[in-house]
């Protein structure tokens, strides 16, 4: 069905490259708008085709890698977009794509609902639209008994007990891995985090390139049936255990340590030089809506911006919701960011 | 007649031009400055050189030492050694994540921490996937060999050891020097290989572009390092062109192959036997983990391919996934057979500047990904050549890569055809039109099925900067395993293996129907 609505679609475009004006005109009156955004993301198309037939504009999804690529491409293509609007830059790329002035500012009336802490961006150039938070997860078997119990805060993974059982993400080439360096620099300051990582490595840390090798490769708990049951990974990845099991009734085998996350915060944006800046603010709108704010948990694994958002039954039972996530500012991240990586390197890999 | 051969020169390098040359050098452009002077002077980017340059060598050597056997084996003919080429190929595609992962579940764990890191395991890899590809080029070309060449040698008193290096090196040497090159340039190169097995600790020129200019946003020091590489892999193009120059030429046996003597089959097991280890039991335990699911074996991943996340826009259907590859495949194996099999005429010549034209279309192979496809987003980006995010820029690309393995298995067999023959058949009244249909054509089909082979293995195994392109919405099937792998669960890993799988199929299949193809070639010609 989908296919044929995808052929009568197609051949009603060719149709329109004709020289009917009145056919034309007719296809005008809906609008395509880009949405250019990183590989992960995902929405329903139900979602997508209920605001279609709402506001006559149709989203069209370009996907363009990992969100560091996501946020280069459109740098270098700032003012001749790839598309209007963008969704996927986190805090720890927002200095960067603000600084190289990519975005037309937008103020959507929906930031009403939107709790204030997750507003980075005064000057609307940005806008929150999910949030999800880095956490060290460790596999539940591993600490069944009282004698071994699983860690609690990022101050025990250097004991004894934990040792050769972390493995985390080289902040260099992965996104969560640089989110738990940042964690570390925001709970134990500058110079204490390099103090920190020396006893991580003492305890036999193992650091792999990217979230893949890790949860996995090395993660005990993984699909890979790695040997080690604490990696870096999300306050989500235990409902997504689920959620992506082969029998619906299952429960996970992981569970989230809920001290020294760190929030990532994704924003989407209009980009400059878009040919149709009105369109590309309602699809902003559409992102904070309820209907698409209630779709982001299960097709993208991370939380809505909006506040008042029923989650679905996995993630009210499985998810982790960490209290207080450490954060940072987007400029002092930008700041440190290339001193820190490669103070890491040295320290770590050097 | 002299503007045809023009002709046969540009068009091969105009598509090049525009679609490599352009956009390479304007992002260097764009990046290049002073900064670059202290990139390139810096202690750490010539250790990077260096281990590049190491890796590359040492990965290459062994690649040729372990295939020579391999390439043997594949010359002569038995039963079932077409499936055997078509299976070989197999891990020439896979993404590295997968086969990294077939390798951790084939052993448990302790192999990760082992390979994590380890520069072994680096080197297994540039292995385990290039294998195919120094066995087939020069087995093409080993079949051509007349047995009663070495069959006079040794009459003549000749040892068997003198009969290899005295009568059979020297024929096979283009074809050594054609498939080195193109593993040197793959592993000079290497990004997912060195990223994810080299644990981090190592790094490549191309790993490092990657991580200046995707990571760190630093264009200038990655235009400074994108043309370190361009230069470092321009002089080993020139340097590996003399060595596949001057070839002898002999009187090909063109029959394909010669049969295996009954008393030879133990000879051929033990050619094959590394192949049987280092290609066949990792791909076995990707197949078995594809089809174990957490109740026993079965079929679960698959049939969940088509179900799981449906109605949301990161479902892929596997059968538009697969169609999409197949057509981005066709398209550019066409585009690269064309302008390859041109630029081979011209190569295999004896003109002046051949080297160097060789040399600009091996190029892209030896280029960062990165490079050429941000090169690509900000060259293509003004109507009405915005092609950025076009369709028509993913087999592009593809093509490019393509291309050089269409020439390098063509042009070694266009050489090994001896003057003598085309001399003959002009004086025997061929119009030279008619010399290269009834003479060269026969002669060089096998070796172009390979090279085709090849570029449509390259096309389907998603190589190239296509990965780097704003993509419109057209997925692959190794983007569609890409997007099973980025998210936690068992279903999700399963249903990337089980993708794998069927990615593997596909390219032993159209391998298998190319030798099909040669095959119904060659009896017609009989």
């Amino acid at each position: 069905m989908k296919k044929l609505l995808c052929v009568v679609l197609l051949a009603s475009a060719l149709a329109g490259c004709g020289s009917d004006p009145d056919e034309q005109a007719g296809q005008d009156r809906e609008v395509t708008v880009r949405l250019v955004t990183h590989d992960s993301f995902s929405a329903s198309e139900a979602v997508l085709e209920a605001f279609r037939k709402e506001s006559g504009i149709k989203i069209e999804v370009v996907p363009s890698g990992d969100a560091g690529e996501l946020v280069n491409k459109s740098a270098l293509t700032a003012g001749n977009p790839l598309g209007d609007v963008l969704f996927g830059v986190d805090n720890t790329f927002l200095s960067r794509a603000l600084e190289a002035d990519l975005f037309e500012p937008y103020e959507s009336p929906a930031l009403a609902s939107v709790p204030d802490d997750l507003e980075l961006d005064p000057e609307h150039f940005v806008t929150p639209i999910d949030h999800g938070e880095v956490c060290v997860n460790y596999h539940l078997p591993a600490y069944g008994s009282s004698e071994s119990p699983p860690p609690t805060t990022l101050a025990e993974l250097p004991q004894a007990r934990y040792r050769d059982q972390l493995v985390v993400e080289n902040p260099a080439t992965s996104s969560p891995g640089l989110a738990f360096l940042l964690a570390t620099i925001a709970r134990f300051g500058e110079p204490g985090w390099e103090d920190y990582w020396q006893s991580l490595k003492a305890n036999g840390v193992q650091i792999v390139a990217g979230w893949e090798e890790a949860y996995n490769g090395s993660f005990s708990g993984g699909a890979g049936k790695g040997d080690r049951p604490l990696v870096v990974s999300y306050a989500s990845s235990p409902p997504a255990e689920v959620h992506f099991s082969e029998t619906p009734e299952a429960m996970p085998s992981t569970a989230v340590m809920e001290d020294g996350c760190f929030r990532q915060v994704e924003f989407a944006g209009v980009l400059r030089g878009s040919s149709q800046t009105k369109a590309a603010q309602k699809v902003i709108d559409f992102l904070l809506s309820p209907e698409f704010q209630a779709d982001v948990p299960l097709n993208m694994f991370v939380f809505p911006a909006r506040e008042g958002v029923e989650l679905p039954d996995v993630f009210e039972q499985f998810a982790a919701r960490p209290a207080n996530p450490l954060t940072m500012d987007p400029a002092r991240i930008d700041e440190g960011r290339e001193e820190w990586v490669a103070r890491w390197t040295e320290l770590m890999l050097g | 007649m002299r503007y045809l051969r023009l002709t046969a020169v540009l068009i091969p390098l105009a598509f090049v031009g525009l679609f490599f040359f352009w956009p390479v050098a304007n992002i260097i452009w764009l990046g290049v400055g002073a900064q670059a002077l202290d990139t390139l002077s810096s202690p750490r980017t010539w250790a990077i050189v260096r281990f590049t340059f190491w890796q590359a060598a040492v990965s290459t050597l062994l690649t040729v030492l372990v295939a020579i056997p391999g390439a043997w084996a594949l010359s002569r003919r038995f039963r079932g050694a077409a499936a055997l080429r078509a299976l070989l190929t197999v891990p020439f595609v896979l993404p590295t994540v997968v086969v990294a992962s077939a390798f951790v579940s084939l052993s448990g764990s302790r192999l990760t921490t082992w390979a994590s890191g380890g520069i072994v395991a680096i080197l297994a890899a540039h292995v385990f996937f290039n294998y195919a590809l120094v066995a087939r080029v020069v087995g093409a070309v080993w079949a051509e060999m007349h047995p009663d060449l070495s069959a006079a040698a040794r009459t003549l008193g000749a040892r068997k050891v003198a009969v290899l290096t005295r009568v059979t090196l020297p024929f096979l040497r283009p074809a050594l020097a054609a498939a080195a090159a193109i593993v040197f340039l793959f592993t000079f190169t290497s990004f997912g290989v060195v990223l994810i097995l080299g644990g981090t600790r190592w790094s490549t020129v191309e790993v490092e572009i990657y991580r200046r200019t995707a990571q760190l946003f630093d264009l200038p020091a990655a235009s400074a390092l994108a043309l370190l590489q361009l230069a470092a892999v321009g002089a080993c193009l020139l340097a590996l062109g003399r060595l596949g120059r001057n070839s002898a030429a002999f009187e090909p046996a063109g029959r394909g192959g010669t049969r295996a003597a009954r008393h030879s089959r133990r000879a051929l097991a033990a050619a094959l036997a590394p192949a049987a280890v280092l290609i066949g039991v990792p791909l076995a335990a990707l197949v078995t983990a594809a089809f174990s699911n957490s109740g026993g074996p079965g079929l679960a991943y698959f049939r969940a391919l088509g179900e799981s996340r449906a109605g949301t826009t990161r479902f892929v259907a596997p059968l538009d996934a697969i169609a999409n590859s197949l057509t981005f495949a066709a398209f550019a194996t066409l585009v690269a057979v064309g302008f390859g099999a041109l630029a081979a005429a011209v190569i295999a010549g004896r003109r002046r500047g051949r080297s160097a034209y060789d040399a600009a279309l091996m190029l892209p192979l030896g280029t960062s990904a990165v490079t050429l496809g941000f090169g690509l987003l900000i060259t293509f980006d003004t109507p009405p050549l915005d092609l950025r995010s076009s369709v028509i820029l993913i087999p592009l690309a593809h093509a490019l890569v393509g291309i050089p393995f269409v020439v390098r298995t063509i042009v070694p067999a266009l050489r090994a055809i001896p003057p003598s023959l085309r001399d003959a058949a002009r004086l025997l009244g061929q119009s030279p039109r008619h010399v290269t249909r009834r003479v060269d054509l026969p002669l060089v089909w096998r070796s172009a099925l390979v090279g085709a082979g090849f570029a449509a293995a390259v096309s389907l195994g998603e190589f190239g900067a296509t990965a780097f392109l704003a993509r419109p919405d057209r997925p692959t099937v190794p983007v569609a395993i890409f997007r099973f792998l980025g998210q936690p669960g068992p279903l999700n890993r399963g249903q990337a293996l089980a993708l794998s799988v069927i990615l593997m199929g596909l390219v032993a299949l159209v391998v298998l129907l190319g030798e099909v193809a040669g095959r119904r070639r060659q009896t017609r010609r009989v």
